[in-house]
C-alpha cells in the first residue's frame, strides 16, 4: 500500500500555472479564510500546499464591521468581517517575511475603496520579493457602500485592473477576484482580462442575510453578509464553467464550498487551474491537506497523468476520452 | 513571536461517558497525552452532526477539567448545555462515539506566583471551568472562594466533588430558587475587601463580566475573565469572534477571542463598545 501509493504519486504531475507562475500543487487557501497563514502552520507545513492567498489587505489599519459577524446557515455560513486588517505596511513588514521563512508560495490579495488605492497597494508590493502573484479583490461584499463592489460594474472593474497592471508592469501575475452576484459574469471577466488580468478567482461569497426571529432584526452587525460553504458550490461550478467556456486560455482559481477532493475535481473539470479552500478550513484545520490527497487519488483513478489534462475536461464532447 | 495555536492538535477522541447533570451534560472524552497540554481557560473545538451534517462549523466548549487515570489515560471533561442544534447533537452522543476535536485552543487563566486570596465568579454553566481552575489555585496555596449565579436553580452547575478545592461557595439565583435571591455580582465588593482578594476570575455571560469589571476597575484587583463570542473556526482564521480591546498605547483594536482570548484582562475589554462600529 505504502510503496504503491508513493509510486502512483510519482506518476502524476500535480503542478499548475497561473500567468507565468508555476505552483507544485493546485491547492490554495482562499483570501479572508486563512489570515496570513500563521494560524494554520501548527496543523501542516504551509509549503505543502500550492500557496497561501492572504487575507485582502488595504492601505490602512481597518477595524472591520461590528459583531455579530457570523451566522451558520444550512451547509454554509454568512460572514460580515468588513476587511479587518493591519494595513499594507504592517503586512509587508510582518506577514510576508514569515511566509517566506516558511517557504510558502504567496499570493497577496489587495482591496481598496478607490481604483487609486489598488494602484497604491500594487506599487508597495512591486518591490517586495517572495510574492508569486497578486489577487485583486474587487468583489468583497462587506463594504459599507455596495457601490464600492467594483466587480458588479464592468467599467469600474476594468479601471481597477488597468491601474494595477500599469503600476505593477509585467512582473507579477494579476488575478482578479470576481463576484457571482452579477447579471453577466462572462462580460465582466472578459473586461478584466482585456485590462490586463492574467487569471481570475471565482467566486467571492454570495450576498445574503439572516433575520433573528427573536429580536426580529437582522442577525449580523453589518446586516448583510457573504454566504460561503458547500451551499454555494453549484453556483461556483457554474461560474467557472461559463467563464472557462468563454475564455478557455485564462487560468481560473476556483472556489466556493470546496470541502473534499471530489469537490476540487469538480472545479478542475469545470475549468479551474487551481482551487482555493476557505470555509472548509474553519471546520477542519487540515482540510487543505485532505483535499489535496483525495484530489491526487481521484485524478489517478480516472487515468490522468497530469492535473493539466483534467482542466476543463467537462467541456469536451462525450466521445472524447482521456487517452485521445 | 510565539506561534499561534502552538499546543493544538486535531484528534479523534472517543466519548467515555455522557451523564445528565441538572440541565447540563457532563461529557468525558479520552484524549490521551493531549490532556497534559490543557490548562484552565483553554477550549476545545468539536465537529458536530456527523459526516453528512449540514452543520459545517465546529462548536467551541470550555474544557472544564482534565485528568489522567490508570484506566483511561488522559481525559477531558466538558459541561455542555443542549441549547442549539450542535450542542444538542453532542449531548445525544453516547459512550464509544468518536469525536473529531481540536484542542487545546486559546489563552489560559494566569496563575499567581504567590499564594494570594482569589475569588472565582461563575454565571450559569460558565462555572464549569472554574472548578478545574480552583484545583490548580488550591495547589498553588491560594485561598479560593467562589460565587455562582444563574437565573434559576436548575441552571446552577456546582458538582459535589468540585467543592473540595474551594474555601467557600455562595450561590445566587435571580428567582431565589437556590441560595440567596439576587445577582452574583452583589457581594463582590464586600468579599474583595474582607478577604483581601488579589485576583478575580470569571466565566459567564458578557453582562456579568462587564459588571464585574465595573467593580474591579475602582479597586486594585486583577480581573481575568473568559469571554464567549460566536466563532466559526476557533483557530484564528475567520475573524468573526472579535472584541474591542484597549492596547497599551490607548488605541482600541478588534481582537480575536479565540487566540487573544478566551481569557482576557477584563479591564482592557471595552465592554460598552461590544457590537459597535469602531
Amino acid at each position: 500500500m505504502e510503496s504503491g501509493w508513493a509510486a502512483a504519486m510519482s506518476s502524476l504531475d500535480f503542478s499548475t500555472t497561473i500567468g507565468n507562475t508555476w505552483f507544485p500543487a493546485p491547492t490554495f487557501t482562499a483570501s479572508g479564510c486563512a489570515s496570513s497563514g500563521r494560524e494554520l502552520a501548527q496543523f501542516f507545513p504551509l509549503r505543502d500546499m500550492g500557496g497561501v492567498v492572504t487575507k485582502s489587505v488595504m492601505s490602512k489599519v481597518r477595524n472591520g464591521r461590528p459583531t455579530p459577524r457570523m451566522a451558520e446557515t444550512p451547509s454554509g455560513m454568512l460572514n460580515s468581517i468588513g476587511l479587518q486588517g493591519p494595513g499594507i505596511d504592517a503586512f509587508i513588514a510582518k506577514d510576508i517575511p514569515y511566509l517566506v521563512e516558511q517557504k510558502a508560495r504567496i499570493i497577496v490579495s489587495i482591496a481598496g475603496e478607490t481604483a487609486e488605492e489598488y494602484s497604491t497597494l500594487a506599487r508597495k508590493l512591486r518591490t517586495v520579493s517572495g510574492i508569486s502573484a497578486i489577487e485583486v479583490n474587487i468583489s468583497c461584499p462587506n463594504v459599507e457602500n455596495r457601490g464600492l463592489v467594483f466587480a458588479c460594474d464592468p467599467e469600474a472593474s476594468r479601471r481597477v485592473i488597468d491601474g494595477v497592471r500599469r503600476t505593477i508592469g509585467g512582473e507579477l501575475p494579476i488575478i482578479a477576484k470576481l463576484s457571482p452576484d452579477v447579471t453577466d459574469l462572462v462580460s465582466i471577466a472578459r473586461g478584466v482580462v482585456d485590462a490586463g488580468a492574467d487569471g481570475l478567482a471565482l467566486i467571492n461569497t454570495v450576498l445574503g442575510m439572516v433575520i433573528n426571529v427573536d429580536t426580529m432584526r437582522p442577525h449580523l452587525g453589518g446586516k448583510t453578509g457573504g454566504l460561503s460553504g458547500p451551499a454555494i458550490r453549484p453556483i461556483a461550478v457554474r461560474a467557472v464553467y461559463q467563464v472557462h467556456a468563454a475564455l478557455p486560455n485564462v487560468p481560473i482559481l476556483g472556489m466556493g464550498g470546496v470541502s473534499s477532493g471530489k469537490d476540487a475535481l469538480e472545479m478542475i473539470l469545470a475549468g479551474a487551474s487551481g482551487v482555493s479552500i476557505g470555509t472548509a478550513s474553519f471546520g477542519n484545520p487540515t482540510a487543505i491537506m485532505k483535499i489535496q490527497n483525495e484530489l491526487k487519488q481521484l485524478l489517478l483513478d480516472r487515468g490522468f497523468t497530469s492535473l493539466k489534462q483534467a482542466i476543463g475536461y467537462a467541456h469536451r464532447p462525450e466521445s472524447e476520452n482521456i487517452h485521445e | 513571536m510565539s506561534q499561534i495555536n502552538r499546543s493544538a492538535q486535531q484528534l479523534l477522541a472517543p466519548i467515555i461517558s455522557n451523564k445528565k447533570v441538572g440541565q447540563y451534560h457532563q461529557i468525558i472524552v479520552n484524549v490521551g497525552d493531549l490532556a497534559s497540554n490543557c490548562k484552565p481557560g483553554n477550549f476545545v473545538a468539536i465537529n458536530v452532526g456527523g459526516d453528512t451534517s449540514s452543520m459545517i462549523l465546529r462548536r467551541a466548549f470550555a474544557i472544564s477539567r482534565v485528568s489522567v487515570s490508570a484506566t483511561f489515560g488522559g481525559t477531558m471533561e466538558l459541561i455542555v448545555a443542549p441549547h442549539g442544534q450542535g450542542s444538542k447533537w453532542l449531548c445525544a452522543q453516547g459512550e464509544g462515539v468518536v469525536l473529531d476535536i481540536v484542542a487545546p485552543l486559546g489563552t489560559a487563566f494566569g496563575i499567581p506566583t504567590e499564594a494570594v486570596s482569589v475569588l472565582l465568579v461563575g454565571g450559569g454553566y460558565g462555572s464549569a471551568p472554574l472548578f478545574g481552575l480552583a484545583e490548580v489555585l488550591n495547589a498553588r496555596g491560594c485561598r479560593v472562594d467562589m460565587l455562582l449565579g444563574a437565573s434559576t436553580a436548575s441552571k446552577i452547575y456546582a458538582p459535589m466533588e468540585g467543592k473540595r478545592a474551594v474555601n467557600s461557595i455562595r450561590i445566587y439565583t435571580e428567582d431565589g430558587t437556590m441560595g440567596q435571591m439576587g445577582r452574583v455580582t452583589d457581594p463582590i465588593p464586600e468579599i474583595i475587601n474582607d478577604l483581601d482578594v488579589a485576583v478575580v476570575y470569571s466565566c459567564g455571560p458578557m453582562a456579568m463580566l462587564s459588571a464585574i469589571t465595573k467593580i474591579t476597575d475602582s479597586l486594585s484587583v486583577v480581573h481575568q475573565c473568559a469571554v464567549e463570542e460566536a466563532m466559526a473556526c476557533g483557530i484564528g482564521v475567520c475573524m468573526t469572534c472579535v472584541l474591542p480591546v484597549r492596547n497599551d498605547d490607548g488605541s482600541v483594536a478588534m481582537l480575536r477571542s479565540c487566540i487573544d482570548g478566551p481569557v482576557m484582562d477584563g479591564s482592557k475589554v471595552q465592554w460598552s463598545q461590544v457590537g459597535q462600529q469602531l
